[in-house]
């Protein structure tokens, strides 16, 4: 596994015109709360979209929907070609190509950096051990952190257990990756190493759905900017018209008080 | 705040080097003063419980060594007056506390059995072993063919020998590893059915777990020896011992379900999330995440009732299956060793060896737990 065997794969399913991600009028209720109301985004193969809004406005919902850690009860959801459906087969097919970073990191704290690694490709891909133990090597070098390989979660920093996260999530070599606020948790002085581990990879082209209120992030590699409140997207642009000239009354307060 | 002569700038020039605590916080003579001696109420503490321990010690040592009788031919020298342990009856009877009433030229077949146990079990046991998957397979397959075959015989030219034949230490092991091993993955799951969000099986391991919780182990094993049979078809019979077994183990299984499922409630909704991003099933997810760490955060409470269960096999009695404590017990009828000290002797036996193998158990899991945690200590 190199560099360019994942560029090769990434631009021959580029190949293809499915777009990476197709929600059409996608809703969600948690009980009788509307979570999540006629959702309708389309995201082109190798675009970067970064996600942003108030709390509770459904973004995080959003993007989880994407590989069915939440049900949506209406729409549709269509991932690389495949529908999401309730087919558990499909459900495994999507979530083996889209990966997955959480503000927690959510590593296991049970077993080693290499360990939480390795184990998807093996279990799931059902790679050789010697392999996806050399796969691993190869990402845990990418995010800068080859040396850790043999301690457990629990002893690295918050920054450096989100870089293992990352790592281990292209360790199945994803065709998409999202990200669930994944700097929120972090101390300020950690977050840089997480962010610039994103700008690689978003250079790299792959295909990112980021919940962040990182707007440096925002403004640097996103495609375009999406501003979500109340489980609708309220407004969606290309970063400097997003920043610059806010159409909306929420999306122009909303950035005075972060922007400050 | 309001010294007005400081300035607001501060710049250290140099970082501090660190330095040893102060000596009268380190060493023997400072650790005995803040833990034994802090007040005169802590000082009179440990003068009594220093007095407690050593007047036990002294009980139980000037009983079972300073008074007690060596060598005897019968209880007569038992009998005399303070006299301590009569080890001479231990001595007639040991071979009966460990094999019951098995037949004496077969007694290789137990002690075979025994020996493959502890080949298997004790490698098994400790981490730094190789080859622990054909350990596994050994012990959770060949050793209990093999012990099969070997004590009930009937094959390779074995002499046959009953159940109701068994006795002793034999089947307090019998009836306690059976139990332990078959009820840790009964426990899990029961433990894992009562929170599937399948309702039927959900109800039905809630069921089962409030139906052998509820009921006490003496029935349980009173019920199956004695009820059972009249639930069976004409002519079928289940061995005595099997049932007794079984029963254990589900009696057990119920009790650890419940601690399991204190476990898996303690392992956060993003360890499960983590595993189904990536792509793991259900069963991987369970068996490689949740379970692994569910299982570490609740080894006293599984422990607890392996003791309990091994404790609980004295019980099997009430079924008249003789276990050691109802060996011991039997042989106290013995008119040759009757004396006033034989039962202290006999039950100062049982409760040793009860105690080698609970504490034993014990402090395997205490090491165990220390080896195991890695995850949540920071």
């Amino acid at each position: 596994m190199s560099d360019t065997a994942t560029a090769a794969t990434v631009s021959a399913s580029a190949a293809t015109d499915a777009p990476a991600v197709h929600m059409i009028g996608v809703n969600k209720w948690y009980g009788d709360f509307h979570v999540l109301k006629d959702i309708d985004l389309t995201v082109k193969k190798g675009e970067k979209i970064v996600i942003c809004g108030p709390s509770g406005s459904g973004k995080s919902t959003m993007i989880r929907c994407i590989n069915r850690l939440e049900e949506h009860q209406a729409g549709r959801i269509v991932v690389d070609g495949t529908e999401l459906t309730d087919d558990l087969k499909r459900i495994d097919e999507i979530r083996r190509d889209v990966g997955m970073v959480f503000q927690h990191f959510n590593l296991f704290p049970h077993l080693t950096i290499l360990e939480n690694c390795t184990l998807a490709p093996i279990w799931v891909k059902k790679m050789a051990k010697k392999d996806a133990e050399e796969v691993a090597m190869h990402y845990l070098k990418r995010v800068r952190i080859p040396e850790q390989a043999l301690k457990y979660p629990g002893q690295l920093s918050g920054g450096q257990q989100q870089r293992v996260a990352i790592a281990r999530s292209l360790c199945m070599s994803p065709k998409i990756m999202l990200f669930d606020e994944p700097t929120s948790a972090l101390d300020p002085e950690m977050v840089k190493e997480v962010l610039d581990t994103m700008v690689s990879l978003a250079n790299e082209g792959m295909t990112m759905l980021c919940v962040t209120h990182e707007m440096g992030f925002a403004r640097q590699v996103a495609d375009r900017v999406i501003f979500m409140d109340a489980g609708q997207i309220i407004e969606m642009n290309e970063p400097n018209a997003f920043f610059a000239d806010p159409k909306h009354e929420r999306t122009k307060l909303f950035l005075s008080q972060i922007l400050h | 705040m309001s010294d007005v002569t400081a300035s607001a700038a501060f710049v250290r020039p140099t970082l501090a080097e660190p330095r040893d605590p102060p000596k009268s916080f380190v060493g023997p003579f400072a650790w005995a003063r803040a833990h034994l001696f802090g007040s005169i109420f802590d000082a009179l503490l440990t003068a009594f419980g220093l007095f407690l321990l050593g007047w036990i010690a002294w009980t139980v040592l000037d009983f079972a060594l300073f008074r007690a009788v060596w060598s005897a031919k019968d209880g007569e020298t038992c009998r005399a007056e303070g006299v301590g342990a009569c080890w001479p009856y231990v001595e007639a009877y040991w071979k009966q506390f460990v094999y019951g009433r098995y037949p004496a030229e077969e007694r290789w077949r137990p002690t075979l059995v025994f020996a493959i146990f502890a080949a298997t079990l004790i490698p098994l046991a400790m981490p730094k072993v190789p080859y622990k998957r054909a350990n596994v397979i050994a012990f959770l397959v060949g050793m209990p063919i093999a012990s099969y075959f070997l004590l009930t015989g009937g094959v390779f030219g074995l002499e046959p020998v009953e159940t109701t034949l068994w006795g002793g230490l034999l089947v307090t092991l019998i009836v306690s590893v059976v139990g332990i091993v078959c009820s840790l993955p009964l426990g899990i799951l029961l433990a894992l059915g009562r929170r599937s969000k399948l309702p039927i099986i959900k109800m039905l391991c809630i069921v089962t777990i409030e139906f052998w919780r509820g009921v006490p182990l003496i029935t349980v094993l009173f019920m199956a020896s004695n009820m059972l049979p009249l639930f069976m078809p004409e002519g079928m019979e289940v061995d005595k011992l099997l049932r007794a077994l079984i029963g254990v183990a589900i009696f057990t299984s119920a009790y650890l379900a419940e601690t399991i499922r204190g476990g898996l409630q303690a392992i956060p909704k993003g360890q499960y999330e983590g595993a189904m991003a990536l792509g793991l099933g259900y069963w991987q997810m369970m068996g490689l995440i949740v379970m692994p760490q569910a299982l570490k955060l609740v080894i006293p409470g599984i422990v607890n009732s392996f003791i309990s269960l091994f404790k609980d096999t004295t019980l099997v009695l009430i079924v008249s299956i003789f276990d050691l404590l109802g060996m011991i017990q039997a042989s106290l009828a013995d008119p040759v060793w009757i004396s006033p000290v034989t039962g202290k002797t006999g039950y100062l036996v049982a409760a040793v060896t009860f105690w080698v193998f609970c504490f034993g158990m014990s402090r395997y899991s205490q090491w165990m737990e220390r080896r195991l945690a890695t995850g949540h200590k920071r």
